[in-house]
């Protein structure tokens, strides 16, 4: 009896005065804890400061699996409470198997407010589960902007890798596309903690110190709503893409690819099968055509194409060539086509590309040949990403010899050089590039980076920070006699009485410079006549038009690619001159200061 | 003793004051620690204190009873006990263990009853066959030791029937056990070990592994261990100060208001808490060994110190299960755990004590 006693007592010696600092630490970390706090994600406003994407409190079901005594019956007795689907079931238990001890998963990501208030009611009686009340993104504009601002998602496993886990500590969804994407670093800011004293169930009794958390900055793009709306309204049910930019700054004013999809279905995580049918719908509404719509340029390649010319010092303006309607090359039978079967004559520069003889491309791109062709080119950013503040950028293609034998394992051939000279064959560039070196051509010949973010601000300090062009400090690469030529005869394509897109130059009460584009989606056999308007739709070529205004001062450059639309004087070229009509009217251009884009 | 002839209405009462100052110090302290321990409720308190006042007024009851009576009662009451056993295992009821027999007005638990009837019939059996129990003597005595142990075991509460076949085995040691007997006894044990491992229940089980390893389940069976170590430990030298205990208050302690609340007293009131407690039951218990060494009689003599040993035990048990010495079994900490059913028992049984001493010296003045 004596010895249990001392038994006792040696044991509570032992506990109380030999480990007592042991387990004053474990009582320490039993009561106390660190809860991150969720920084408040920066907004994006449009150039006219229309909210594009907002933070919205939503509530969510969050289940602690470790707590609850009998996961099967909470989950069946939650479902008799409120509403719970079979897709929210499926995901849960997925990321239940995925999870930290003691980390609570989602159930469903947006509980209504009579969910919550049926659940706070009857809590007691689930253990292990509780409502979390956070912010969530929400985009107001929906479809409209897309592809620009992109949306955001459920932090995946590859990215926590990659990610700064302690800042996202309290993070639970990350920037997918656009700029929610290229800007997560400066949208997301800096998390805060609290510490505080919480009892078995890991409820917070007190707050014992708070260290705030820094909110993200804003986000300010340069994209005009008004003009974006316009070109998706243009566009209408055919697939494609329009881009306008400042060819001052390189800011992006409108960004469309068509067809869009809406945003928000992917905050609050998408269903499996919604997700199938976006992924695998033929138009594709997920892809961004502006970014990463890889297409042949056609004849909207040809203005540079003559400024090579003219660079080069192989023409001037006044060298005149003779198209009989076809070229070839000599000792060859074969024949490349004019596109104009009877020919256009006598053609110097200026008919050339005003008419877009492709003879005469042939034979400037022959005389040029494909290594002085291809290095001209890749100074207005063919074949190489643009370096825009939006991921996924293709690179399009800009071929050459060295490509060929690297990739294709084949010799190329002079007849391949020609078919460039007029943007056919390997030759493929995205909407972004083409309306990237169009505002080359338009500023004078300034390198620029386009930018769809103008600047950005830190609410709390009121502070605005403008996002730099790295290019915007280079000297022209242009002559300025060279660019006035071209510039000219791209004025004639819609002005002149001769232009392929005469008809939208119309009474314009400004003048712009423009050039048409019809790429063909298939190749036509030596010999064949085709007329576009009896092919199937997919087989059909893509319209294309490239245009700045106005052009004594470009303010905007744009880029148009209908897909399958047939010839681009007809189906590209007017919607241009309609969104040129809209920007460039009175009380646009007074907002839109120089340099403020 | 000269507080008797300062005090001639406890003396009248047949009231032992060094015992009776002790128990009320002992039941100050326990209102003291439930007060922290239950959330601070006065509810909690007063209702403890009524049922301590309740206790109080049985311990008065007792001692009027002459120990004479109690040796009469002796089978009476160990076969109304057994009976009663027995019909709760048939009408029992009680949330998983059926324990409590409902008789309408109150309910009532024969198990806590069999604490004093067991030692008493032990103690009636073995002062008429004699002291210095042989081979035959220590076989009947642990039949009557293990039929109730063995009813309250199935019921299942494993606590109470080692508490009461303790108690009941106590008299033997107080007889004067057969050395030899006894080393037999423990080979028995210890062989038996496996087949009483058989019969246990799969929780009762986990709580002996759990013993031997706590940290091996930390967030099942282990986590209440953990949490009263935890709470002991941290308390150290002098405690974290009444009603600070985080242990405590932010409920990672288990039963902290009943079977775990020395953790409480260990947690706000350390190690310094901790002995003032142990000597004022060192107290009591040295007052109970001199009452049953002042008796005369056998029967008194052995009752007496197995009541006192009983209370030790109580007092052992409990203890080290909070420090985890022990398995987890359901004891309360004499008169500080919340809760009447075992407080009135002991109380009782503090009666008797005090019984046996003021009548003794009644029949010898």
């Amino acid at each position: 009896m004596g010895v249990s006693l001392l038994l006792v007592i040696g044991r509570l010696i032992k506990l109380q005065v030999f480990e007592h600092d042991r387990y004053k630490t474990l009582s320490q970390e039993n009561r106390l804890k660190i809860v991150p706090v969720a920084p408040a994600r920066g907004l994006i406003y449009s150039h006219e400061g229309v909210l594009l994407a907002d933070n919205r409190p939503t509530f969510s079901l969050e289940i602690v699996p470790e707590r609850t005594h009998d996961l099967p019956k909470v989950m069946r007795e939650l479902r008799e409470l409120m509403t719970i689907g079979d897709d929210d079931l499926k995901t849960f238990y997925r990321s239940v198997r995925k999870k930290r001890r003691f980390e609570g998963v989602p159930l469903v990501s947006n509980v209504g407010e009579e969910d919550v208030a049926r659940f706070v009611v009857d809590r007691h009686r689930f253990p292990g589960v509780a409502i979390v009340a956070r912010l969530s993104r929400y985009y107001p504009r929906g479809a409209q902007l897309a592809h620009v601002v992109g949306y955001m998602g459920r932090i995946d496993e590859a990215e926590t890798k990659q990610l700064d886990t302690s800042n996202y500590s309290a993070t639970t969804h990350i920037g997918k596309t656009g700029v929610e994407k290229s800007y997560e670093a400066m949208l997301h800011g800096r998390v805060g903690y609290q510490e505080v004293e919480v009892n078995a169930e890991g409820r917070v009794i007190r707050v014992l110190k708070r260290v705030p958390s820094e909110p993200g900055r804003d986000l300010h793009l340069s994209i005009d709503t008004r003009l974006q709306r316009a070109a998706l309204q243009e566009l209408g049910a055919k697939r494609g893409a329009v881009l306008a930019a400042d060819p001052r700054t390189g800011a992006v004013l409108a960004l469309v690819s068509n067809p869009v999809h809406d945003p928000n279905v992917f905050v609050g995580g998408i269903g499996i099968d919604e997700y199938k049918a976006l992924r695998d719908s033929p138009d594709r509404p997920l892809f961004n055509r502006a970014l990463q719509g890889m297409y042949p340029p056609g004849s909207t390649i040809k203005p540079f194409v003559a400024l090579a010319g003219l660079d080069s010092g192989l023409r001037t303006p006044a060298t005149a060539s003779w198209c009989p309607g076809w070229f070839s090359l000599a000792g060859q039978r074969h024949k490349y086509r004019c596109w104009k079967k009877t020919g256009h004559g006598h053609v110097d520069l200026g008919r050339a590309v005003a008419q877009s003889c492709d003879v005469y491309f042939y034979r400037l791109a022959h005389d040029l040949g494909i290594e002085r062709l291809h290095a001209y080119l890749s100074r207005f950013n063919f074949g190489q990403p643009t370096g825009i503040d939006l991921p996924s950028e293709a690179s399009g293609l800009l071929p050459s010899p060295a490509w060929k034998r690297k990739s294709r394992r084949l010799t190329w051939y002079p007849g391949e050089t020609l078919i460039t000279g007029i943007g056919q064959g390997f030759v493929l560039a995205t909407p972004l590039q083409l309306v990237t070196a169009t505002a080359m051509l338009a500023n004078g010949g300034r390198r620029v980076t386009p930018r769809v973010v103008s600047h950005t601000v830190d609410r709390r300090a009121q502070t605005s920070t403008p996002v730099e062009d790295p290019a915007k400090a280079e000297a022209p690469f242009i002559r300025a006699a060279d660019r006035l030529q071209i510039v000219q005869s791209m004025e004639r394509v819609v002005h002149g009485s001769d232009g392929t897109a005469r008809t939208v130059g119309l009474d314009a009460p400004f003048r712009f410079a423009g050039k048409t584009g019809t790429s063909q989606v298939f190749r036509i056999k030596q010999g064949q006549v085709i007329n576009n308007k009896n092919v199937p739709e997919h087989l059909r070529d893509h319209a294309l038009f490239i245009a700045f205004a106005p052009v004594e001062a470009p303010v905007i450059v744009l880029a148009i690619v209908v897909e399958h639309g047939g010839s681009g004087s007809e189906a590209a070229a007017p919607i241009a001159r309609r969104l040129l009509d809209q920007y460039l009217s009175a009380d646009t251009t007074e907002m839109r200061q120089v340099g403020g884009g | 003793m000269a507080a008797d002839s300062l005090l001639p209405a406890i003396s009248r009462f047949h009231l032992d004051p060094p015992l009776l100052t002790a128990v009320l110090i002992l039941c100050a302290m326990g209102l003291l620690v439930l007060y922290s321990a239950g959330g601070q409720q006065m509810g909690v308190v007063i209702g403890q204190g009524v049922k301590m006042a309740a206790g109080l007024g049985i311990m008065v009851g007792m001692a009027q009873i002459p120990p004479a009576q109690f040796r009469r009662w002796a089978p009476w009451s160990y076969a109304i006990g057994v009976a009663l056993l027995g019909l709760v295992m048939l009408h029992g009821t009680g949330r998983g263990a059926q324990r409590w027999l409902d008789l309408g007005v109150i309910r009532f638990q024969p198990s806590e009853l069999m604490k004093i009837a067991v030692p008493m019939m032990v103690c009636w059996y073995l002062s008429n066959a004699g002291m210095a129990p042989g081979f035959r003597c220590t076989l009947v005595t642990l039949g009557i030791v293990m039929i109730p142990a063995a009813l309250i075991a199935e019921q299942p509460d494993l606590g109470t029937a080692t508490l009461v076949a303790a108690s009941g085995l106590s008299v033997l040691f107080l007889a004067g056990v057969n050395w030899r007997l006894l080393g037999v006894g423990t080979i028995v044990t210890a062989a038996g070990a496996p087949v009483l491992w058989y019969y246990m229940h799969e929780y009762q089980r986990q709580r002996l592994l759990t013993l031997l390893d706590p940290e091996n389940d930390p967030l099942g069976s282990g986590y209440h261990i953990i949490q009263s170590m935890i709470a002991v430990g941290s308390g150290g030298l002098y405690g974290k100060g009444w009603l600070n205990g985080t242990q405590s208050h932010l409920e990672f302690l288990p039963e902290r208001s009943t079977d775990f609340i020395f953790a409480v007293l260990c947690e706000e009131f350390g190690l310094m808490g901790v002995l003032l407690l142990l000597s004022v039951y060192l107290f009591v218990i040295l007052r109970g060994f001199t009452i049953a060494l002042a008796a005369r009689e056998s029967f008194v003599r052995l009752f007496a110190g197995s009541l006192t040993i009983t209370l030790f035990i109580y007092i052992l048990v409990n203890m080290g299960m909070v420090v985890g010495q022990l398995p987890v079994v359901g004891i309360p900490l004499p008169f500080i755990s919340y809760g009447g059913t075992s407080l009135v028992t002991l109380l009782a049984s503090f009666g008797i004590l005090m019984s046996i001493h003021t009548h003794k010296r009644l029949l010898s003045n």
